[in-house]
């Protein structure tokens, strides 16, 4: 098999190859290395490769392979790392200049499961300082492109991961979603992505944005695949006190069971505010035909409201900064990170120096974030903010319960817009804000939520995403549907709908 | 109403330990003010008899055996430090002469 033929294989059917001995990991992780050779710099969705170390735990599979000794299901098939989580041995970054060449002393738990698993790590990805942003353009080490088009956004925070699956860079890649970092990118790269419920997932070991909404999850081309993943990382970790202590749903059955493609006396809920008015029409009318898949499926499609989601932007705008502003307050220049001495200033003091790194180390996003959450945080503010945004998000709460009284799984496009043009919002933070709007509520609830692709919208031929919502530890429901509409939507597109994008390594091709 | 003075953006990046110089200040005040009179519009939306979510999950309490497990060794702890000295983390001045 050449490579340009196994690099755009699901993992699924990668660790099949490998059980079956049709291919190596080594063989596996070399082609994903020379895919990165002709298109990241087009692409740049990494910010460290690591071809020696990933070749050292390819063969170190193999020999486990040969052994009849695999470690997990997916031993061997490569992965990429968001640069949010901690890698001992490797650059961890967050996209920030503050943390420029900071290498950890420990893994992630979700790193360390991936290496338990024997799943040879590629790299780490690009991402939005701190994960903050849409669009990945607030790296503070350059944007990432849209293989669709590589003068728009991949989305973000998480473009990196998104990118680099949707370029066949990677067959898998982890990434957090804290208002919609995983699904997004995944809706505006053709990828999919799932953000578990809060606590399904061990946090331990990622550089924390907002503690009380961020969630690590997978970053795949299939809902297979991505339920192959977050299996693998899922499950209460002692390291993370907010980790769920029970075991996590059997995501790969629910995945079985939505393939085979029966959903009758299934209830989706299509969330009347998450639609309409500020949403594309291309993006509505995949949105629209996709519920008509899954009616034809045996679904009953009904419509619910949330009416308090129409303010969950504007808690997620002040939960989120206070919550960062206060996290990221350990930047402080004194034992790790970037260290400047202001100009002009003899024998300057530690505050001093850590005023002048933080504003040498922090983007403008991350500044302004910071400012923001500052301010709802000082007194006289807290209670018309903060406390508003907290008493909001019990709301959203109690619309998310009443939803799921009526429906099994909810339902909405998972952003408003396809990919836009790199810098088309890179000084307008409000309309950078308003990408997330259909994301933003399960995170504020902590319920659990995928993307996957609903095809190309006819204004522009790029590529929206349908979104899954299930009530906190029903992470199956979303496999479960996510599945049956993939099997429904690649019948009639006859392949995948990255098959459509451009091939990238051949010249002027699109 | 919720208008934020350039003023009051020094004063916060002060209070943030974030030195920003006069283009910074000119450049982010604005785009703060705009921000902020939008989430503005979350006032008043919850009664006083909406109890607050802080977390998403309620969980209370989370215990754990207190055994000893292997730490940081002190030059794996320092190894990413600006400056170190006698494996310990060097610091610029903390008071001036005159403190």
């Amino acid at each position: 098999m050449s490579d340009s033929v196994t690099v755009r294989r699901a993992a699924a059917d990668l660790a099949a190859d490998l059980a079956s001995g049709a291919t190596t990991s080594v063989a596996l992780t070399q082609a994903h290395l020379e895919r990165m050779d002709s298109v990241e710099g087009a692409v740049h969705a990494f910010l460290h490769v690591d071809a020696e170390g990933a070749l050292a735990q390819a063969a170190a599979s193999d020999e486990r392979r040969a052994a009849g000794r695999p470690a997990s299901a997916l031993d061997g098939v490569p992965v990429a790392v968001k640069d949010v989580l901690a890698t001992q041995g490797l650059p961890t970054t967050c996209g920030s200049k503050i943390l420029e060449g900071w290498i950890p002393p420990y893994d992630a738990t979700v790193v360390a499961r991936l290496k338990a698993g024997g799943l040879p790590i590629l790299g780490k990805t690009n991402m939005d300082e701190f994960a903050m942003g849409s669009s990945t353009e607030h790296s503070a080490y350059g944007p990432t492109h849209n293989p669709w088009d590589l003068d728009r956004i991949p989305g973000g925070s998480g473009g990196g991961s998104a990118a680099a699956v949707a370029a066949f860079e990677a067959p898998l890649a982890l990434g957090t979603d804290t208002g919609g970092s995983i699904r997004q990118p995944g809706a505006v790269t053709g990828t999919v992505g799932m953000k578990p419920t809060y606590g399904g997932v061990s946090r331990y070991g990622l550089v924390a944005m907002a503690n009380s909404l961020d969630q690590v999850g997978p970053v795949t081309r299939t809902v297979r695949d991505a339920a192959l993943l977050h299996q693998l990382i899922a499950g209460h970790d002692p390291r993370d006190s907010t980790s769920i202590d029970q075991p996590a749903p059997d995501l790969l059955a629910a995945v079985e069971l939505g393939a085979a493609g029966d959903l009758a006396g299934l209830r989706v809920g299509v969330i009347r505010e998450l639609g309409g008015e500020g949403y594309q029409a291309g993006v509505l009318s995949r949105f629209t035909e996709a519920l008509e898949l899954l009616t034809q499926a045996g679904a009953e499609v009904v419509e619910v409201s949330c009416p308090s989601f129409v303010h969950a932007l504007a808690a997620y705008y002040l939960v989120m900064p206070c919550e960062a502003s206060s996290n990221l307050a350990k930047f402080d220049a004194m034992r790790y990170g970037l260290r400047v001495r202001p100009d002009g200033v003899d024998d300057p003091s530690a505050e001093e120096v850590m005023r002048a790194s933080r504003d040498a180390g922090f983007g403008d996003e991350v500044k302004r974030r910071i400012i923001l959450g500052t301010y709802a945080l000082s007194s006289g503010y807290y209670d018309a903010y903060y406390g508003q945004a907290q008493k909001v998000r019990t709301l959203i709460q109690r619309d998310f319960a009443a939803a799921f009284e009526t429906a099994d799984v909810l339902v909405s496009p998972t952003a408003p817009t396809t990919a836009f043009k790199l810098g088309e919002k890179l000084d307008d933070p409000l309309a950078m804000y308003l990408n997330d709007l259909a994301t933003i509520p399960a995170n504020l609830a902590g319920v659990p939520g995928l993307s996957l692709p609903s095809g190309l919208a006819d204004e522009d031929g790029l590529p929206a995403g349908f979104q899954v919502l299930a009530p906190a530890l029903a992470d199956d429901r979303c496999y479960r549907v996510g599945a049956a509409l993939e099997a429904a939507l690649e019948r009639q597109w006859g392949g995948a709908l990255l098959d459509r994008a451009p091939t990238l390594d051949l010249e002027g091709t699109r | 109403m919720a208008e934020i003075t350039r003023d009051e953006v020094a004063h916060l990046a002060s209070l943030a330990r974030i030195d920003l110089d006069d283009a910074e200040l000119d450049h982010l005040a604005p785009q703060l003010s705009v921000v902020l009179d939008s989430v503005a519009s979350i006032t008043g939306v919850a009664g006083d008899d909406v109890p607050p979510t802080s977390h998403p999950l309620p969980l209370t309490n989370v215990f754990r055996d207190d055994v000893v497990a292997p730490g940081l060794s002190a030059e794996q702890a320092l190894a990413m430090a600006p400056e170190s000295e006698q494996q310990r983390f060097l610091v610029p001045r903390i008071l001036g002469d005159e403190q």
